[in-house]
């Protein structure tokens, strides 16, 4: 994959970031509208999941969950606490079966292919949808540069130049200007929202063509939430996104899709899902609209 | 809103509030001396007799002193306070008394069996009743080293592999494992030693010898080494390993790029901590590894020396230097060990230099 050909409107988000009050929501939606389409980017077809259904033990988290992610898109899932956000990007990746007790049902379809298919590489599917966590998580054993490259030592990937690709991985992730005197000091030395980045540049090193975010900005500051928003938008020109967050300005200054899941104390459901604009603007669920006017949640 | 601009100010510089001032420093030191006075003046007119009246009587005073001078001072949450950290020095001192006493002995008696033939020589030519500056532990020395090496190949594996299987790949078997791993370390070394003798050495070696002394101190390093493994492995965050799947690691993978480099310290520490539970077992090596006073470089034939053993058998001489031999052996051992924990902590302590 060439991530230079892939050519998706660069200027989004940037100019956007001073319009975070509350009361401009619906004027940063509508900024939004002029985001991209259905389809626009040309990276493949993309992430779809169907009918997709999540168990702990006995009790359903989730129930029939169907989203399909256009590749070159950012899709922002919001929801209150406890609806199953997590969950669900957590079966896109296959991290679910991680968890003790864990169960589901459905197929999520990568480039078309059933990622759940018995006889599928696990590893290979995580290498392809990368993954952010909430709490920055760089490998406390290992200096900035090998925290980077760790993808490649943990899953045996060779590459002609280790530098180029640390500096690119870096710079995509808005942190080599920051860090690029000291690549040998450890992860830990650095602040909280730079070793998130640190975390979205070491997913990158994999070149993965799907990232997920698990709420990657609710450990942060607000200025720290700043930069990895500049780097999603930077990093959605090549690639698909999907970002869960709780944070509902976030939602509207970085997504192109916004899909909104809620619990009413059974198993999490999808509500409504749509271009972010008229999710914030005129969604067609009332509890949609209560959501994000901020009435509940 | 305006700001009043102050006077020239005069330059600010930095302090301690906080520290006591010196009437507070006179007043406890006053306190101190109060408790000393009054343990004394107690113990000389009372039924009480000895040290450990006087350090009682003195522990009860400078508590009810403190409390009282707190109280009237600082209140009643001050003084309860002070209660509580009387009792928590007392028991830092009730710990570091025996330790101090032991480490004192040991040097006080040991130094005078320090000489130069002691690393040179063994003590196959030599008796109980030669001078101290005669024969030495040479062979102690190296059979206690090979033997604790030999432990240390087996079981650094051995309990390694087993903690990452209770911690990271869990199944079936996590719970009985678990279970065995804890009643193997309160097995008694002496069960270590008879399990070779009836095992291996009457049925198959016929004689003793050092690599049978290994297996049974190898018996008793692989719980302490494994149970310790897996608390340092359980305190690495879940969250590193999911970062190390997610990144395309397989589970195996995760564990030796990820998780064991993360725990490096504490697993080092687990080794010593090994080490230290066998080198000075002597229960296993008199039934396994023969004893010895001759230097014995070969762990799998004829009988090899020890520490535990060298100094249990110059004791039980009872003479003059032989006595002095046993003290001076305790002391090499006691420093060896020492130096253990100290290169431990080099080796451990490296992880997060900026």
């Amino acid at each position: 994959m060439n991530n230079s050909e892939a050519q998706g409107p660069l200027d989004k988000g940037n100019e956007k970031m001073e319009t975070t009050t509350p009361s401009s929501l619906s004027s940063v939606a509508a900024n939004a509208a002029a985001k991209k389409k259905p389809g626009s980017g040309a990276l493949g077809v993309g992430l779809e999941a169907r009918g997709i259904h999540a168990w702990f033990g006995d009790k359903m988290v989730l129930k029939d969950i169907s989203l399909d992610f256009w590749s070159g898109t950012v899709t922002a899932l919001i929801g209150p606490s406890g609806c199953g956000k997590s969950t669900f990007i957590r079966t896109l990746n296959r991290m679910h079966e991680f968890i003790p007790g864990a169960a589901m049902a459905g197929d999520v379809l990568l480039n078309g292919k059933d990622i759940y298919e018995s006889g599928t590489d696990v590893t290979k599917i995580r290498l392809k949808v990368g993954m952010v966590f909430q709490k920055p998580n760089p490998f406390p054993s290992m200096t900035i540069a090998d925290n980077v490259l760790a993808g490649l030592k943990l899953a045996q990937l060779k590459v002609q130049n280790k530098d180029d690709l640390l500096e690119e991985c870096l710079v995509r992730a808005g942190l080599w200007s920051e860090v690029k005197d000291r690549l040998s000091a450890y992860g830990g030395s650095l602040s909280g929202g730079q070793q998130q980045r640190l975390c979205i540049a070491r997913s990158l090193a994999v070149r993965p063509e799907i990232l997920l975010m698990d709420e990657p900005c609710s450990a942060l500051d607000p200025g720290s939430t700043l930069k990895i928003e500049e780097t999603i938008s930077e990093l959605s020109s090549s690639m698909t996104i999907i970002i869960v967050t709780h944070n509902m300005q976030q939602a509207a200054r970085v997504s192109d899709y916004t899909g909104f899941f809620l619990s009413d104390g059974g198993p999490g459901e999808l509500v409504e899902v749509g271009p972010t604009s008229e999710i914030f603007s005129k969604p067609k669920d009332v509890r949609t609209e209560n959501y994000v006017t901020g009435r509940f949640g | 809103m305006s700001i009043n601009k102050p006077e020239a100010k005069p330059a600010v510089k930095p302090g301690k509030p906080w520290a006591s001032t010196p009437r507070e420093r006179a007043l406890d030191l006053g306190a101190i001396l109060l408790a000393a006075v009054g343990s004394f003046a107690l113990v000389a007119l009372s039924e009480l007799k000895g040290k450990l009246a006087y350090a009682g009587v003195f522990f009860v005073l400078i508590i009810v002193i403190n409390f009282i001078h707190n109280y009237l001072s600082r209140g009643i949450a001050s003084a309860k306070d002070s209660v509580a950290s009387s009792f928590a020095v007392a028991g830092v001192l009730v710990t570091l008394l025996p330790i101090t006493s032991i480490l004192y002995a040991v040097f006080e008696r040991g130094k005078t069996g320090l000489k130069p033939n002691l690393f040179t020589t063994d003590m196959k030519l030599n008796g109980p009743n030669d001078p101290i500056d005669q024969g030495g532990l040479l062979h102690a020395l190296t059979g206690s080293g090979i033997m604790v090496g030999i432990a240390l190949i087996i079981s650094l594996p051995i309990g390694i592999l087993t903690a990452i299987y209770l911690t990271e790949i869990k199944g079936f078997f996590t719970r009985p494992i678990k279970f065995l791993v804890q009643a193997m370390s309160g097995v008694p070394s002496i069960v270590a030693g008879l399990f070779i003798l009836s095992a291996i050495v009457f049925p198959i070696t016929k004689t003793p010898s050092g690599l049978m002394g290994g297996l049974a101190l190898a018996i008793l390093m692989i719980p302490t080494v494994a149970r310790t493994s897996e608390e340092v492995l359980l305190l690495i965050p879940a969250d590193l390993r999911e970062a190390g799947i997610a990144l395309g690691g397989t589970q195996w993978r995760t564990i030796s790029q990820i998780v064991v480099p993360a725990a490096k310290s504490g697993l080092i520490t687990a080794i010593i901590l090994g080490v230290a539970r066998v080198a000075g077992e002597t229960a296993p090596l008199v039934l396994v590894s023969g004893g010895g006073d001759v230097l014995n470089l070969n762990p799998t034939s004829g009988p090899m020396g020890s520490f535990p053993f060298y100094i249990w058998k110059a004791f039980t001489f009872g003479t003059t230097e032989s006595i002095a031999r046993a003290w001076a052996g305790i002391f090499v051992l006691l420093v060896l060990i020492f130096i253990l924990f100290f290169a431990a902590r080099l080796l451990g302590g490296d992880r997060n230099k900026k």
